[in-house]
């Protein structure tokens, strides 16, 4: 991957964010209601209101007031929670690394899920393995995940009562020394694997549920495009030219089969943030998404901006860093964006 | 057959009136080779009995559901809670109103929300893309692509949770804020085509003979996104269902007492596990719309794929 | 030649396509055979079953859709058809192997050269070699295809390789094994002319100096008369002729043939040629009795209801014609 492409991309995305800011900034502003009324409450005398407004330099003309919006965003000071009552940026850092950890956790299942159904799909396409396959894919694809937590809370939490229903770590259980803030790596760190293994048991459920939609979609895309790339002549070509079966499925037909696959790996991940709002809610998984989705159903203004700040700068990273895989996987890509445009 | 039919049309003699009478023979002939097609995978007819069948539900609603009183301000708590029965198929919830007639209901805020959404957001995003990739390359371009841009930067459903909550909360708010974060796909969709077709020789050709930049826009370039923008556009009915559910899910969208499928998923989530009919039904109702609606959009897709081959 | 066992030989080949809504029946009992250190050109339309046959001699027609319904293909007198995996994969490779036409879609996209040659290379030594003799063998190879600065091509992406290039690189990788049968289908059809014209030399020199047997499919008759030794002519799924080149050039028998070599343009004038009128038949209703009858201006009744036998007019020169059946000798000439 050339320096000029990713410096290109950084450039594009950094103006990108600046316009979500401003967008963010519209949408706070043109609420319905006195921001200021919102802040201090119905009840708060009309001067607290007055200095409130000078402060918040509600006086100025927009583009003053953006001025100073930004300013202190780029500084990490979006204000006070409505909600927490503390400074949105403390907020955002608490509880940021446990919806990182059910990310990574939901990314492994679907990316690991996807391939292997993928390729025994392709493997034995049209048979009855591929069939059950592409049916439970559909299904996958079209139920929300909100849909998936309830089935699941339903069949492993209560039903089979396998899985603890709600939270990160169980009553009684002290969570590890904050290290990573991830509460399965930091027990790992300290060595309680009591610990790891009752907060992995907290983070499978809600994992899966955002897991399932991408896993079904990616699974989708492995088998076509593996199906596709059999009938190229490349795999006729490295079959007659006496290449074994099995390299030629193991290396020259996944490789190229991975490319869309990868391709669309960040517009899932940016679903499975979304859907992260609803999953963390049902599971009361003290992420980011929960936090957010509080701040919005009270109307926390700062909490709201800030909370769509960072999943916009979150989803330009890993979109940065899905163009980075498809180019090292794609000498086409790497080889073209290297000249530039 | 394509090339030899097309060099029939090209040796002999015809009148511009014969070409364009072939020509839609023609394309007659593969609309009906298409619509074999399609009529010939039982998904896709699956996929369309099923948006048909959930269609008259919510049409006919209030002559299908066997207690269409359920829907109003209503309780009966001699029979709240009661699991399926014969008298109610998919039981009752909390305060005794008939799940299933609650259900037929909520298929009417599913269906006019997708259709709502979409009805603004395709002649919108069509449009921006349209313009801006014919204009490739000018202001117009850079600007209305800029902006695409932000608004696809943000996760689509945490762009309308945001905007649902600062609104108040009904169904006409929650459509707003999904149109908000729905046209962008559709500029994106058929400014790709656009600027794939602006050098094509029909298109050079209408500028030369002077049509205006109308005519071409709308008779020369808007023809060839309308199978791609259809097809999406039943996908995205899907889609849309459930961003919707979604947000009364967590309660930005359709209140209670009004019998929205993602509001009843959410307040039977709080009788899980033992009275698990009221959450489960409607979410398998949810799934059984997007469904039907995703099958008949791939059945589409092969549709038009077959035609244009 | 004749006192030679053949390399290669395809006995009434049938393979079927089994698409959706129907059977397409595409070979209809093929008949052709290779001797060793023979070059034998095969020609006929687009679509008439060169390539199916080709890699189903290989096995490596898809299947499903393609299924071999019936016939058999000896390589030195062994059934390819019966083999194991294990057993083809010897033969592929090392004793037989083919070079596509499209050299862009024939090599992968995303490795470059050197590792699209390694597996090949290991393969024919049977794992034998050391890396350090594998990359020595895959320069060899692409200097024996005229390619200059072979370090430095062995690291290039077929993206960043122009078309003729390309066509060498598999060329090198077919021969790179010393295989004793190359099928050549329609090398270089997808570049330009004079390019192609330098490819075919090379690789005509290539097997003449290795003294490799080919089978050459394509659609131009000028490249085939001054390579191959013999011509196979297929029509809709069957061989409608055979015979030694300079025969089958000089005196045609099929009205296919005929119509074939018609529709080469001459130098000595007489205009453009009228070529054959109609098309391949649809080959999920092929016409009944011989194919061809349905476009042959000399049809006869029989025609219509029997597929014609190989009739060996001289020897060497076989058609499948009732035209030149026992009673219809003296009529036709």
């Amino acid at each position: 991957m050339s320096v000029i492409f990713l410096a290109k991309r950084l450039v594009h995305s950094v103006f990108v964010l600046l316009g979500l800011s401003i967008v963010i900034f519209l949408i706070a502003r043109i609420v319905p209601g006195d921001p200021v009324r919102l802040a201090v409450g119905a009840r708060a005398p009309q001067w607290v209101v007055d200095n409130m407004r000078e402060h918040m330099h509600l006086n100025e003309p927009l583009h003053i007031q953006y001025g100073y919006w930004l300013r202190d965003a780029l500084q990490g000071d979006f204000g006070i929670s409505l909600v927490t009552r503390r400074g949105v940026a403390k907020d955002i850092r608490e509880f940021l690394p446990a919806t990182f950890e059910l990310a990574l956790y939901s990314l492994f299942i679907s990316v690991t899920g996807a391939l292997s159904f993928g390729i025994i799909s392709a493997r034995y396409k049209d048979r009855w393995a591929d069939n059950v396959i592409r049916i439970f894919s559909y299904l996958g694809v079209v139920t929300p995940s909100f849909v998936f937590a309830i089935i699941f809370l339903l069949i492993f939490a209560f039903v089979l009562d396998w899985l603890p229903a709600i939270g990160r770590l169980s009553n009684g259980l002290t969570l590890p020394p904050r290290v990573t803030g991830m509460v399965t790596i930091d027990a790992l760190l300290i060595g309680d694997f009591n610990v790891f293994w009752d907060a992995f048991k907290h983070i499978i459920m809600p994992a899966l549920s955002l897991a399932m939609g991408s896993m079904a979609q990616e699974a989708r895309i492995t088998r076509a495009s593996m199906a596709d790339n059999l009938t190229k002549d490349y795999i006729a070509s490295a079959r007659a030219l006496g290449v074994s079966e099995s390299l030629v499925m193991r290396r020259f037909l996944l490789k190229p089969s991975l490319i869309p696959t990868v391709s669309i790996l960040g517009l899932d991940f940016a679903a499975g943030m979304g859907n992260a709002f609803l999953v963390e809610l049902i599971f009361n998984w003290p992420g980011l998404s929960r936090y957010g989705m509080n701040a919005m159903l009270s109307k926390d203004l700062n909490a709201i901006s800030a909370v769509i700040l960072t999943f916009g700068v979150v989803f330009v990273v890993v979109n940065i860093c899905v163009d980075i895989v498809v180019g090292q996987l794609d000498p086409r890509i790497r080889l073209s964006t290297a000249k530039g445009d | 057959m394509s090339i030899s039919s097309q060099s029939d049309l090209v040796s002999a003699e015809i009148s511009p009136h014969e070409f364009s009478q072939l020509w839609r023979a023609s394309r007659r002939e593969s609309l009906g080779r298409a619509w074999y097609k399609f009529s010939r995978n039982p998904l896709s007819l699956i996929g369309a009995g099923t948006v048909l069948f959930v269609i008259i539900l919510a049409v006919f609603a209030p002559y299908i559901a066997p207690y269409p009183e359920h829907v109003k301000p209503f309780t009966d708590f001699a029979n709240a809670s009661n699991p399926p029965s014969s008298s109610h198929w998919f039981g009752t919830d909390e305060i005794g109103r008939d799940i299933l007639s609650r259900i037929i209901f909520g298929y009417r805020f599913s269906l006019t929300m997708g259709l709502v959404v979409l009805s603004i957001v395709v002649p919108v995003g069509v449009f921006l893309g349209l313009v801006a990739g014919y204009f490739q390359h000018t202001w117009f371009d850079t600007i209305i692509m800029r902006i695409t841009d932000i608004f696809l930067a943000v996760p689509p459903l945490i762009l309308a949770l945001s905007v649902a909550s600062i609104l108040e909360r009904n169904l006409l708010n929650s459509m707003l804020a999904v149109c908000l974060t729905w046209w962008p796909w559709y500029t994106r969709l058929v400014y790709g085509i656009t600027t794939g077709l602006r050098n094509e020789f029909f298109v050079t050709s209408a500028e030369i003979t002077g049509a205006s930049k109308f005519h071409i826009l709308f008779r020369e370039i808007l023809p060839n996104c309308i199978s791609p923008v259809f097809t999406k556009m039943s996908l995205d009915m899907g889609w849309v269902i459930i961003i919707g559910a979604s947000l009364s899910f967590v309660g930005l969208g359709v209140q209670p007492p009004n019998p929205d499928l993602g509001t009843m998923v959410a307040a039977g989530r709080r009788y899980l596990p033992d009275e698990w009919w009221m959450s489960v039904f409607p979410a398998l109702a949810i799934v059984l719309v997007v469904l039907g609606f995703n099958l008949f959009g791939d059945g589409l897709r092969d549709l038009f794929a077959a035609e244009n081959s | 030649m004749v006192n030679k066992a053949p390399l290669l030989e395809i006995k009434n080949l049938r393979v079927h396509y089994k698409v959706y809504g129907g059977v397409l029946k595409v070979l209809d009992g093929v008949n052709l055979t290779v001797y060793p250190g023979e070059k034998v050109g095969l020609v006929g339309e687009t679509g008439c079953g060169k390539t199916t046959t080709m890699k189903t001699a290989l096995a490596i027609l898809p299947v499903p859709p393609g299924v071999v319904v019936g016939g058999e293909i000896l390589y030195k007198g062994r059934n390819l058809l019966a083999m194991s995996p294990r057993q083809l994969s010897n033969v592929r490779g090392r004793e037989m192997t083919m070079i596509f036409q499209d050299p862009m879609a024939a090599l992968n996209p995303v490795f470059n050269v050197e590792q699209q040659f390694t597996p090949v290379l290991k393969h024919a030594a049977k794992n034998h070699l050391s890396n350090k003799e594998i990359h020595a063998q895959a320069v060899l190879a692409l200097q024996d295809v005229a390619l200059a600065d072979p370090e430095r091509l062995l690291q290039a992406y077929p993206i960043q390789l122009s078309g003729g290039m390309r066509q060498r690189v598999c060329i090198g990788m077919a021969l790179a094994t010393r295989p004793q049968l190359l099928i050549a289908d329609e090398p270089g059809t997808a570049l330009d002319v004079t390019i192609q014209a330098q490819v075919l030399r090379l690789l005509n020199n290539l097997v003449d100096r290795l003294n490799t047997s080919i089978i050459l499919i394509t659609h131009s008759l000028g490249v085939v008369y001054e390579t191959v030794d013999r011509l196979y002519v297929m029509y809709a799924g069957n061989i409608v002729e055979v015979a030694p080149t300079r025969k089958l050039f000089s005196n045609p028998l099929h009205p296919y043939s005929q119509g074939l070599m018609d529709a080469v343009p001459k130098l000595s004038g007489g205009g453009i040629s009228q070529g054959i009128s109609g098309r391949i038949p649809d080959y999920s209703h092929p016409p009944a009795g011989c194919r061809f009858h349905t476009r042959c201006s000399h049809v006869m009744e029989i025609c219509r209801h029997q597929k014609p036998p190989e009739f060996e007019v001289e020897e060497g020169h076989k058609v499948a014609c009732y035209l030149y059946g026992p009673k219809n000798q003296e009529a036709a000439v």
